[in-house]
């Protein structure tokens, strides 16, 4: 497996993503935002989490529109697998890879702590290697993690399984207590919490460990 | 030439910054504050002759988020 990790001036949590995927046996290269093309090969991209251009207008909004998003759209568009965590998701949602958009959380606050998921479905490759109905232990910190969509894409995006986590006791106000979505083809992930930061005994929890596991060696490039 | 663009929060769309300040001002002894909806204003200096249309375009594509925002523009 051969991933990319995108870094935009104030990405905190590249190389965090970068050693998830090795951990799980990927080779890893990292690409600049002002980068306009993704290495050849590429199976999955990660969009990692941070504040991108210090949320400036709203979190992702001008990270979604520098050259190398192009890219990752155009790679997403044509059944690539990528991936984003936190500031990552809302980077996805802004350039309409995932519908709906991150709002601030509803209590105001920047919430840091360890929250339980339920995994909703185990359909896709980011979550064969939990069970549906699983709970799992994955650190959040963010302060835009509220996801919001109009009801009638919440209720599209249950009714074709692509809610991939839902929070155990929501934090921050997401609709129907979404903490992940997947795309229509279900080869991207978007999602708050950070798997890369449950992903080693050093971390505190490991429970993020099978989402990079299940990657390696499934993917098929794009 | 100028444009000011004012970016809303869609109506239907939590404004969970608006509902804080509408407590504050009721804290303050302000009654009557039914709602307060908190958006931006974005002020643009614009080359002579750019159009109304383009400036849409520059809402559609990066100053508002059209899946929870709406957005209005003044050209001066």
């Amino acid at each position: 497996m051969h991933a990319a990790v995108v870094v935009f001036p104030g990405s905190n949590c590249d190389r965090d993503l970068a050693v998830a995927f090795e951990a799980a046996g990927a080779k890893v290269s990292m690409v600049w935002h002002k980068d306009t093309k993704l290495p050849d090969g590429v199976d999955i991209v990660g969009v990692p989490g941070g504040f991108s251009f210090g949320d400036y207008l709203r979190c992702g909004a001008i990270a979604a529109n520098s050259p190398i998003c192009n890219e990752v759209k155009a790679h997403a568009d044509r059944g690539g697998y990528a991936i984003g965590i936190c500031n990552g998701f809302q980077v996805l949602a802004e350039t309409g890879v995932l519908p709906g958009a991150l709002l601030r959380n509803a209590g105001l606050k920047y919430i840091c702590k360890t929250v339980g998921l339920n995994v909703v479905t185990s359909q896709c490759v980011y979550t064969e290697g939990y069970s549906a109905g699983d709970v799992i232990d994955i650190p959040i910190a963010h302060h835009d993690g509220n996801y919001f969509a109009d009801d009638e894409t919440i209720a599209r995006l249950q009714d074709e399984d692509r809610v991939a986590f839902t929070y155990t006791d929501n934090p921050n106000g997401a609709k129907s207590d979404i903490a992940g979505i997947l795309s229509a083809n279900k080869r991207v992930l978007g999602m708050m919490p950070h798997p890369e930061r449950a992903a080693d005994p050093g971390h505190g929890g490991t429970d993020g460990q099978a989402l990079f596991r299940a990657l390696s060696g499934m993917l098929t490039p794009a | 030439m100028k444009a000011r663009v004012h970016v809303m929060l869609k109506n239907g769309v939590l404004d969970p910054q608006g509902e804080a300040v509408r407590h504050a001002l009721g804290a303050m002894g302000f009654d009557g504050v039914n709602g307060v909806r908190q958006g931006k204003v974005i002020e643009l200096d614009l080359a002579d002759g750019t159009t109304e249309a383009t400036v849409n375009e520059m809402c559609e594509k990066l100053l508002s988020n059209m899946v929870i925002e709406s957005y209005t523009v003044e050209m001066s």
